[in-house]
């Protein structure tokens, strides 16, 4: 996290604002000199004259998170997403082969950690569509479990409709869109 | 509902409350003064609404001196987005009309002007203006007050919108919503950013940029914080956000999806979504993330809680009879009632500021609009005739909802009246969507 404003320039803003602001009623003929934030009697940090009132928070230059284990980059571990039916939430017979692997690599390995993200199409409201994905990566997570591995291993999460695989508007693209996508930890 | 303000007795004790008052009112005109105009959003009326009231805002005498933006072209622009006035055109007055000018009803009848603001703006030694104005009721023929603004050159916006908060308020009884703030996401690119603008789309600053999608903004009651969702760890997670300072705290990071935040109406509690405990479920947690406590217990998704305005209620979607339908319950917990029937797709509520009517998203033959619910006798009416509207806000005063929608595939905020009657939309420039948006409160 980083605040785009230096402490500097804080100050410069606060100061301009203590000389720049003023309303008077019509019959007083002093103007004010001095303002101030009323819950805290100071004057505002951040307000007044300056471009920037509201101080940004810059997050577009984090560091990417490290490396995993690159035993979980090739193979069949190597296959991290599956995909779903419109409205459904049950693991098709077709990605089973992939989801023991992923079982069987988190049995043999206790310290290995992972996290299964659930994601929409983008039809409908953003938060119950978080709500959606919560429920395709609770499913995987569900069976990871049955197959052996341990529950403080895999973490669920959703995604919602926010992290479309395909951009375009029609089930050609929706169709990419709802799936679950498997990370494993050094990845996220 | 016209309040008239007769004498300067009374005029003088109106002013001199708010002459008491004056840091308060200065830090609001600094929060809200507009330092460069780059009006990111543009707004375009696409349905004006039929029946509007005529109002005349002449000139101020001497406004040229403040530069290019006159701050009358600021409160005209202002009631004509209400949908409520419509500003006349008006030839060039000699000499110029000003706050102290006997004001000839007769003659701005037969102009055919309602009401009528006049004004003036003077340079003080300091370098500074100061701008007067009067309003007038031509209808009844009276003098409805007005107020003196000491501003710099800066502040123009935020003055304007002043004065149109005040004529708004005089004329129709409701409060004018002309000074608050609206909060939204633009997405350019893989960009994400949560900005904040003036009401009328002016002056925004980006209080966070991220390269992870940033969702579900809500105004703390007080209008110095934000709650919202971002995924800048790959997850879902609640933060708190100060505008004053930028500093944010974690309110929601458990394990699994933290969403859907919502303020109590006295700024105490955070209603959101959390999937630690299995599912989709509402908790209510402490703005600076403690005392989290579970309120819903079903094998559904519950989400996208909303406090009524008097806080004893929490409307929330879920979908535990088989499809999403909003219900409500007892804000520390109890037994649920469902509140929506019609359809099989209903979403995202939004109480109004008075508790009366309850806006929502409805899915309506596969498009995705707004409706109203009347909460008294339950009679629903869709307000747009869009396909992919989201997010409903209602402005403070109620008058009118902004929300998300797409248009060619685009991304943009559209504002319609409550009645449905007057529609306008704010559009990013090219290649930016805009979508989630949060209108602020009242600031006193």
């Amino acid at each position: 996290m980083r605040a785009s404003l230096t402490p500097l320039l804080t100050a410069i803003a606060a100061a301009m604002l203590i000389a720049g602001c003023g309303t008077t009623p019509e019959d007083q003929t002093q103007a004010p000199t001095t303002a101030v934030d009323p819950t805290t009697g100071k004057p505002p940090a951040t307000a007044g004259t300056q471009p920037q009132k509201v101080p940004g928070v810059d997050l577009t230059a984090k560091a990417d998170a490290k490396g995993a284990d690159p035993r979980v980059k090739s193979g069949a571990l190597a296959r991290r997403s599956i995909y779903y039916d419109y409205d459904q939430f049950d693991i098709k017979d077709e990605y089973r082969a992939l989801v023991e692997a992923h079982a069987k690599y988190l049995r043999d390995n206790p310290s290995a950690k992972m996290l299964i993200q659930g994601n929409t199409d983008e039809r409908g409201s953003r938060e119950y569509n978080v709500g959606l994905g919560q429920r395709r990566s609770d499913g995987v997570k569900k069976m990871l479990v049955l197959l052996g591995a341990r529950d403080n291993q895999i973490e669920s999460v959703s995604l919602g409709e926010e992290k479309p695989q395909a951009d375009g508007h029609e089930e050609s693209a929706w169709s990419k869109n709802r799936r679950s996508d498997i990370l494993y930890g050094g990845e996220y | 509902m016209l309040r008239t303000i007769k004498n300067t007795r009374r005029v003088s004790r109106l002013q001199l409350s708010l002459g008491s008052r004056w840091p308060a009112l200065c830090a609001l005109l600094m929060l809200f003064a507009a330092s460069s105009v780059r009006a990111q959003l543009d707004i375009t009326i696409t349905e004006p609404s039929i029946q509007r009231r005529p109002i005349a805002i002449a000139s101020f005498a001497g406004e040229g001196a403040l530069g290019p933006t006159a701050v009358t072209s600021i409160v005209r622009a202002d009631l004509e987005r209400s949908g409520v006035f419509r500003a006349l055109e008006l030839p060039p007055l000699n000499p110029p009309p000003t706050e102290a000018t006997n004001v000839n009803y007769a003659e701005w009848k037969s102009r055919l002007a309602e009401a009528v603001v006049v004004g003036s703006v003077s340079s003080r030694p300091d370098g500074r203006f100061e701008v007067r104005f009067r309003l007038h009721d031509v209808v009844k023929g009276a003098n409805l007050g007005g107020i003196a603004y000491t501003m710099s050159k800066e502040q123009v916006r935020a003055t304007g919108h002043r004065i149109a908060d005040f004529v708004y308020e005089k004329l129709t009884g409701d409060k004018g919503v002309f000074s608050t703030r609206i909060a939204y996401v633009v997405k350019r690119g893989n960009r994400y950013e949560l900005q904040i603008a003036d009401a009328d789309g002016a002056g925004e600053e980006t209080a966070l940029a991220s390269f992870e999608p940033i969702i579900s903004p809500s105004w703390s009651p007080d209008g110095r914080r934000l709650a919202y969702v971002s995924f800048e760890n790959k997850k879902p997670v609640v933060y708190v956000h100060s505008l004053l300072d930028g500093k944010r705290n974690v309110a929601a990071n458990f394990r699994g999806s933290n969403s859907a935040p919502a303020w109590s109406p006295d700024g105490k509690t955070l209603a959101v979504t959390l999937s630690r405990e299995g599912g989709s479920q509402i908790f209510l947690v402490n703005p600076d993330g403690s005392g989290v406590r579970r309120i819903t217990t079903s094998a559904a998704i519950d989400t996208e809680p909303r406090y009524s305005p008097d806080g004893k209620w929490i409307y929330f979607t879920s979908d535990r009879g088989g499809s999403p339908q909003i219900y409500r319950m007892p804000s520390e917990g109890g037994e649920p009632q469902r509140v929506t029937f019609e359809g099989s797709y209903n979403v995202s509520p939004r109480p109004s500021p008075d508790g009366k009517t309850l806006a929502y998203i409805t899915r309506n033959s596969g498009r995705f609009q707004v409706a109203l619910q009347d909460l008294a006798n339950r009679q629903v009416q869709i307000i747009t005739d869009s396909d992919r509207d989201e997010s409903p806000s209602f402005a403070p005063n109620g008058r009118m909802i902004l929300l998300a929608t797409v248009i060619g595939g685009r991304g943009l905020l559209s504002a319609v009246s409550a009645d449905g009657r007057f529609k306008q939309r704010l559009s990013a420039a090219a290649g930016a969507d805009v979508r989630e948006p949060a209108w602020g409160p009242f600031i006193e």
